[in-house]
């Protein structure tokens, strides 16, 4: 298994590197030096000396990937691309075009980001999970039916929608939880409410027609008749029998996307003034700062590929016939 | 174990999960107002509640320009002259300054020249401004000194900056009094390269010896530190004494004046250059673009701008007066109660980061905030319109005490030619007539409406109502796209429109070179749903002469960059005025500012000899007659050749809640915070009045949610018992 890893491990570098380029490519095609150097010192009496000196001052006057004028290994190493990305390799985001250090916003905002995401996550999947067993557990009546018909409603329906339903319902009308904000400690708690309650809702429509159709598949399968032909009860056959047999569908989708959990959620840190890594991405790249961007990106790749790897450990766990080497 | 006794057992982690739960569900509704997003220890203080939707990037007074970040500094650092904060039209007056200072006409030789000296005789200007003694700046780690009298943190070790974190982590902190070399200082940091400031390469032209400076900066191998800078020659400022210094600049231009009222000229310590540039500081957001040195009522007690922003009352602010005199109706409406009273009145600031309207909206309405504007989406609840028009607040607005202030804004918003354009472009008739047709055309009144919720003005020239120059009524009208009907401008018609088509060679909108419609470009930027409704309603505005209209959509960068190319024809831009004065406004349009040809802010290209002659004397000139028939004329000269086919000047709409107090809009001030007084105990019971929690609808849901699950257990249960065959 060691083996396994350091092989994901070095394939994750040239994706990296991949990933790296292109971003670096697609942001420079659509944003010249002289582009961010004009958004970040505005319009008003702007001169090219001005841009001239901030760009030497950011590091942006020197060729974008390569260095004709240079010798040597220079040609490559004196380029915006070195100078600027492959620090990234080293976990050193650098600093905002504004100056503030990036890792150091990228702690204090992983935190709000992580206080929405996970108990969503974590709520959602154990609500998604309850529902969907019971509406496997009836099949073919009319809870199914009404329960699959529900969750095509709650599917068809915005993100957008719940996030200001719930401000609407819980801070406007009933005066319960204030409609944005965040704090620290338990004051959390009354911040966090709505949004992870939205978060949940939001998802349980996919979520449970996704999980009964996993269930009901198991549910078909020789093992669970032979189970119940032995007497065991409908509860336990569902919950020791096809609960655990669904798992590998079930984890794939879902430990994949526990690091990426970090990055946080555009609409909702947004409109619930969550200050997480979501906004903070989206802030970046509306005011054209590069610096944030490329560590958004590279820090989501990673964790991307993180999850990828967990992943593939969760099967080893659920299933005994899965071996990595 | 038997089953039944393994489940009702107790786990150990039990008492700890309902302990905190119940702390979390005490957390949420132990308060009476359980949808306060604020602490309740601040219900009570003498707290204003604001908001910030974008973070700051600079709050060093040399580089920050932009209103969000103005809204924090403006209250921290001081120039040496402000606003006057109730008289209108807008004047200077004094803040440090004993005086506002006059400019004395000085030859080649730097003699003085008798005041009626013409202005092309005029080689330069002094200003010598005398600062009031016993000014202090707040508290702070940078004065601090030890018993041999050095500075306590200016040689930081590595073993100290392993124990800092942030600011307060210093233990100690001192101030000292504030001196004219503070001024001189700053003025040397606009050319510092690693100050990026905005204003360097528009103030170079003006202050003598700024340039020089800059080069020097600029071509040292090993650029100089800002603490270098006092060591530096600036010919064109000098210290003369303790509390005096002087300014020189080239020539004549009187509107220098106004500048000294923004923070690009505020005091910086050296002493905060020095100690925010030992190594190590930076990388922990320890500097003086996060962490300001000022003189002004408050300091920037909490800088975090991913969530909050906390201004604190400076103690070491000296007691400045609340003013004793303002405009017709001041007193009246109460503005003058507190007239010679020491502010400020307010002990803090919280600013919150917001992102979106619908939150900052809905707060306001709750009293979570003091003070909003109005967007879009709620603007229906607020206004009712007159039978004449008028707005006023809707009755559910002012059953809840919220007062309506609304002005003018000093702004323009305009949609431009080219002139550089082979079509739209040039100082030929066909053109001139082409113009005049689309500016009758625009119907910028149904626009308003439509798209601004009538929240404008219609442009009549490029004067802003409020500024000298600008004529309201018949003396403003645009003779060349409306008539003076019954007391009031009426757009010409559409068909008028057409005979100047055709006069311009353009019979129905048919271009005699193709036999087709004539194409015209719009350049644009904007995108999302309310920009598409717009440019259609463009379109079709153009489509009434028979010209087609093609939208260009391009992001921003290639939109400004065509601008800057003179490749757009036809396009929106605006202007915010930097200060009150005409010139502000009509140097929009002076030849040498052309934007295509020389970088300057005339984006419309135009150039006309004898609209620069003009403005070259009116720039120079008081305020008074000889001044208003040049202005005049010029504007004659703008509503002839209309390089702004159309536009409006935005008005603002800012309302207030009852507990506020000493509330006036004022477009040129941003140190405005000083002068409002509120109420905390009128807003705390307003507060728990309006948003007593409702616990009825949860407990509804909860029952509902619980009868839906009893029939499906009811029906579980039944299938369990329920034989297998």
């Amino acid at each position: 298994m060691t083996r396994y890893f350091i092989r994901r491990l070095l394939y994750a570098v040239p994706i990296l590197i991949g990933v790296n380029l292109i971003t670096f490519t697609l942001f420079f095609v659509v944003n010249t030096p002289d582009d961010m150097a004009r958004m970040h010192l505005g319009q008003k009496y702007l001169t090219e000396e001005a841009i001239a000196d901030w760009k030497k001052a950011h590091g942006y006057h020197l060729p974008l990937l390569y260095a004709p004028t240079e010798k040597g290994s220079a040609r490559f190493s004196q380029t915006i691309f070195a100078q600027h990305s492959l620090q990234l390799f080293r976990l050193d985001f650098g600093r905002a075009d504004d100056g503030r250090d990036i890792s150091q916003d990228i702690r204090q905002r992983m935190g709000p980001s992580l206080a929405i995401a996970l108990p969503s996550l974590l709520v959602g999947l154990l609500t998604n999970i309850t529902i969907a067993l019971m509406v496997a557990f009836f099949r073919g009546t009319y809870i199914d039916y009404w329960s699959v018909f529900a969750a095509v409603v709650l599917m068809s329906i915005s993100g957008l929608f719940y996030i200001i339903g719930g401000q609407w319902l819980f801070s406007k009308l009933l005066h319960l939880t204030p409609i944005s904000g965040f704090d620290g400690g338990l004051n959390a708690f009354k911040f966090l409410l709505v949004p992870v309650l939205v978060g949940v809702i939001s998802g349980l429509g996919s979520g449970v027609r996704w999980y009964r159709t996993l269930f009901l598949e198991e549910i078909g399968r020789d093992y669970v008749r032979t189970a119940r032909a032995k007497g065991i009860s409908e509860a336990r056959v569902m919950f020791r029998h096809v609960l655990r047999n669904a798992m590998i569908p079930i984890l794939t989708g879902v430990v994949v996307v526990i690091p990426v959990l970090f990055m946080g959620s555009l609409l909702t840190e947004s409109f619930f003034a969550i200050p997480g890594l979501g906004s903070y991405t989206i802030d970046a790249i509306n005011s054209q700062d590069f610096a944030i961007v490329r560590a958004m990106v590279f820090l989501g790749s990673l964790l991307y590929i993180l999850g990828l790897i967990l992943t593939d450990l969760s099967y080893t766990l659920v299933d005994p016939r899965v071996r990595l080497r | 174990m038997p089953r039944n006794q393994h489940t009702t057992t107790t786990r150990p982690g039990t008492g700890k999960f309902l302990l905190l739960a119940l702390l979390l569900i005490g957390a949420l509704w132990g308060c009476e107002t359980p949808n306060n997003p604020y602490p309740a220890k601040l219900d009570d203080r003498n707290i204003r509640f604001t908001s910030f939707s974008e973070r700051p990037k600079h709050l060093d007074p040399a580089s920050a320009y932009v209103a969000n970040e103005m809204d924090i500094i403006a209250q921290i650092y001081e120039p040496p002259l402000q606003y006057h904060y109730l008289k209108r039209p807008y004047q200077l007056t004094t803040l440090t300054a004993e005086a506002v200072p006059q400019p004395v006409a000085l030859d080649q030789n730097l003699n003085p020249l008798p005041a009626s000296t013409p202005v092309e005789n005029i080689a330069y200007s002094r200003y010598r401004i005398t600062i009031k003694p016993g000014i202090r700046f707040q508290p702070h780690p940078a004065f601090a000194r030890d018993e041999t009298g050095a500075y306590r943190y200016h040689q930081l070790t590595a073993q100290t900056l392993e124990e800092i974190r942030n600011l307060d982590d210093f233990g100690a902190s001192d101030s000292r009094e504030l001196t004219a070399a503070d001024y001189v200082h700053q003025i040397k940091r606009l050319a510092h390269p690693g100050i990026h400031s905005p204003l360097y390469g528009f103030m170079r032209e003006f202050i003598v010896g700024l340039g020089d400076l800059g080069d020097t900066l600029r071509a040292s191998p090993e650029t100089p530190t800002l603490g270098e800078l006092p060591g530096m020659t600036l010919s064109g400022v000098k210290i003369i004494d303790r509390y005096t210094y002087e300014i020189t600049i080239h020539g004549s231009y009187p509107q220098f004046v106004y500048w000294l009222a923004m923070p690009f000229f505020a005091p910086v310590p050296v002493e905060a250059d020095m100690f925010y540039s030992q190594p190590g500081l930076k990388e922990k957001n320890i500097t003086l673009d996060w962490h300001p040195i000022g003189t002004g009522p408050y300091l920037l007690a909490v800088n975090d701008p991913n969530r909050r922003m906390l201004l604190k009352r400076n103690p070491e602010f000296r007691s400045e007066p609340y003013p004793d005199q303002g405009e017709p109706g001041d007193r009246a409406s109460g503005l003058l109660e507190d007239a010679g009273k020491p502010m400020p009145f307010v002990d803090e600031v919280l600013f919150t980061l917001e992102k979106e309207s619908i939150p900052i909206w809905n707060k306001f309405l709750q009293g979570y905030y003091d003070i909003s504007g109005i967007s879009s989406d709620s603007f229906d609840q607020v206004i009712d319109f007159g039978p004449a028009g008028d707005i006023t607040l809707s009755q559910e607005i002012r059953d809840k005490g919220i007062r309506l202030q609304s002005t003018i804004a000093p702004s323009t918003v305009y949609i431009g030619f080219n002139m550089l354009d082979p079509v739209v472009g040039g100082d030929n008739q066909r053109a001139r007539l082409l113009r005049h047709a689309i500016g009758i055309v625009i119907d910028q009144e149904e626009s308003i409406a439509i798209f601004r919720n009538g929240r404008g003005i219609v442009m009549q020239g490029p004067l802003p109502p409020g500024l000298f120059g600008y004529r309201d009524g018949e003396a403003g009208l645009n003779p060349y796209l409306y008539d003076w009907v019954d007391g009031k401008p009426r757009r010409k018609s559409v068909e008028e429109a057409g005979h100047l088509m055709s006069e311009a060679g353009y019979p129905e909108g048919i271009d005699p070179a193709t036999g087709e419609p004539l194409l015209l470009y719009f350049d644009t930027s904007a995108s999302g749903p309310q920009a598409k409704a717009y440019l259609d309603w463009l379109r079709k505005q153009l489509r009434k002469i028979g010209v087609q209209l093609v939208i260009r959509s391009t992001d921003f960068n290639r939109f400004q960059d065509k601008v800057r190319k003179g490749k757009a024809q036809m396009f929106q831009w605006g202007w915010n005025a930097d200060y009150p004065d005409p010139e502000n406004f009509l140097f929009l349009f002076y030849g040498p500012n052309s934007r295509a040809l020389h970088g300057g802010e005339n984006t419309n290209n135009y150039q006309n000899p004898e609209f620069d002659a003009l403005f070259e004397q009116m720039r120079n000139m008081p305020n008074g007659l000889q001044r208003q028939a040049l202005i005049d004329q010029m504007v004659g000269y703008l509503q002839r050749d209309l390089p702004w086919a159309s536009g409006f000047h935005p008005k603002d709409l800012v309302l207030y809640h009852g507990w506020n107090y000493n509330t006036k809009t004022h477009s040129m001030a941003n140190n405005t915070v000083k002068y409002q007084r509120i109420d905390p105990e009128l807003r705390l019971t307003q507060r728990r009045a309006w948003n007593q929690p409702k616990w009825w609808p949860v407990v509804l849901i909860l029952g509902a949610l619980l009868a839906s699950i009893i029939p499906a257990f009811l029906a579980y249960r039944r299938r369990q018992s329920s034989p297998a065959l």
